[in-house]
């Protein structure tokens, strides 16, 4: 039987939670790096063993570890993130030249097929990749310098590259987000960079439709269809049908379209699941009921999933990277939360349950279907 | 000669040491040549202390001796002389203004 391993990143360490098939009974395992903020862990598609976290704290910085293992036993690896050619400046949040600085990473992508290719997704905004598991970085410098760098300006929680979606029919073809830039592809295998923000409506920008500037949150893709892109922006949920050529809204009957996370059914592309919060100035959920929205229409028709859900007194929030789902026949949904619970449903989310209830704030989720 | 350095408990765990770190430096005892012969012997330190890149010290990062700040002095000022004899160590600090909650 399949085994599923949820891998959580939270304001105070790693933890690994791990249950058989069922999903009812789990081992909690952590924290890993206590005390450091764990933006990131995610696994190795080619290698499940492979882990990757991103670990960093106030004082001391970004480090960045590697269990080979299952997250066992892990090793620090390179954690040097120099920015190529001239550094150059973005808008800061007053709207004057603020030059580059590293400061994080938020986000770790391994590659669908190396267990020591990943992505580095960081603040400010910037990819890497190291082909040698981590033993050094080099940046794909042509997303900065493909000209809208200049323009682009931080968001509330700073100007990062949160997500990196790579294409599983198309190795040369990767989509990221920034906030507040908006989202980017590249054919080149990283080399070149073209904003894909058309369709994208942004009230809170001074010319609403602009090619860059906007604060797009996390995208999702379902494997078997590379060119359909599901987005949570700020406001507004969207969808392409084209690889970013173009976005429509899809976020229908949503009680507020506001919101961080966004993912797919393993098994039904056309399945979509969101958690809305009420703005964003209230960053929880509306009435303080806590509601993953699903719409298995592809967008625009959702229901409310609260089963097992507090519904009453509710004021947490679920950041963009804290959500992701396994594979297994009945496709579980996993989301964590800043109040430190991970929710899990085994039933592509109609009932949920607790796994943990009090971790430190989760900034990331990320599962595993081991088998 | 031998500095003596102590670490904050975070770094301690992340280069899997305890206690003091013992150093044997060549050449003027400083800053700069303490910290360099402290990332040899455990690389996973790099970047934690200073920037990789400017070798700036980190803003939440002090370095005491002798009951004084030497956080604002150059990397090339040379140490105390009871830290250059082994009499004292080289702290370093996790500031407490350091991290967010």
């Amino acid at each position: 039987m399949a085994n599923v391993r949820v891998l959580v990143g939270t304001r105070k360490g790693a933890f690994i939670l791990t249950s058989d098939g069922k999903r009812e009974k789990w081992d909690v395992s952590g924290p890993h790096f206590a005390g450091w903020e764990i933006y990131h862990v995610k696994g190795s598609p080619a290698d499940p063993n492979r882990l990757y976290a991103s670990q960093s704290s106030g004082w001391f910085g970004q480090v960045i570890q590697r269990s080979s293992d299952g997250g066992k036993t892990w090793e620090p690896v390179d954690n040097k993130f120099a920015y190529e050619g001239a550094t150059g400046t973005h808008q800061w949040y007053d709207g004057t030249p603020h030059p580059w600085e590293f400061k994080r990473v938020w986000h770790l992508e391994p590659s669908l097929t190396d267990p020591d290719t990943v992505y580095a997704g960081v603040e400010d905004a910037a990819i890497f990749r190291s082909s040698d598991g981590g033993k050094s970085w080099q940046e794909l410098s042509g997303l900065r310098h493909h000209g809208s760098g200049p323009r682009w300006q931080p968001g509330a929680g700073g100007m990062c590259l949160h997500t990196i979606v790579l294409d599983p029919s198309d190795p040369r073809r990767i989509f990221i987000a920034i906030s507040a830039a908006g989202a980017f592809r590249s054919d080149d295998a990283g080399e070149t960079w073209q904003p894909i923000n058309r369709g994208l409506h942004s009230q809170t920008i001074p010319e609403p439709t602009a090619d860059v500037g906007h604060c797009v949150h996390r995208i999702a893709m379902h494997p078997s269809r590379p060119n359909v892109l599901f987005m949570q922006k700020h406001w507004d949920v969207m969808r392409t049908d084209n690889a970013g050529d173009s976005w429509h809204e899809i976020s229908g009957n949503l009680p507020t379209d506001f919101g961080f996370v966004i993912d797919v059914h393993a098994h039904e592309p056309e399945t979509v699941y969101v958690v809305p919060i009420t703005s964003d100035s209230h960053h929880y959920p509306l009435d303080g009921k806590l509601r993953v929205y699903r719409s298995r229409t592809g967008g625009n028709e959702w229901e409310p999933l609260t089963k097992g859900l507090p519904q009453s007194d509710c004021y947490v929030n679920v950041l963009r990277d804290a959500m992701a789902v396994d594979s297994l026949d009945s496709c579980g949904v996993y989301f964590g939360t800043t109040g430190g619970q991970v929710y899990a449903s085994a039933d592509a989310g109609d009932n949920w349950a607790p796994i943990v209830r009090d971790l430190p704030a989760v900034l990331s989720v990320e599962v595993q279907t081991l088998s | 000669m031998v500095i003596r350095v102590v670490l904050p408990a975070h770094l301690r765990t992340l280069a899997r040491i305890s206690g003091e770190v013992t150093l044997d430096i060549e050449g003027p005892a400083m800053q700069r040549s303490v910290l360099d012969a402290l990332e040899a012997r455990y690389p996973m330190l790099r970047g934690t202390l200073r920037d990789q890149v400017n070798q700036q010290r980190r803003p939440f990062v002090r370095f005491f001796a002798c009951e004084e700040d030497l956080s604002h002095e150059s990397p090339d000022t040379p140490l105390p002389e009871a830290v250059v004899s082994g009499a004292e160590p080289f702290l370093i600090v996790g500031a407490i203004a350091g991290g967010c909650d």
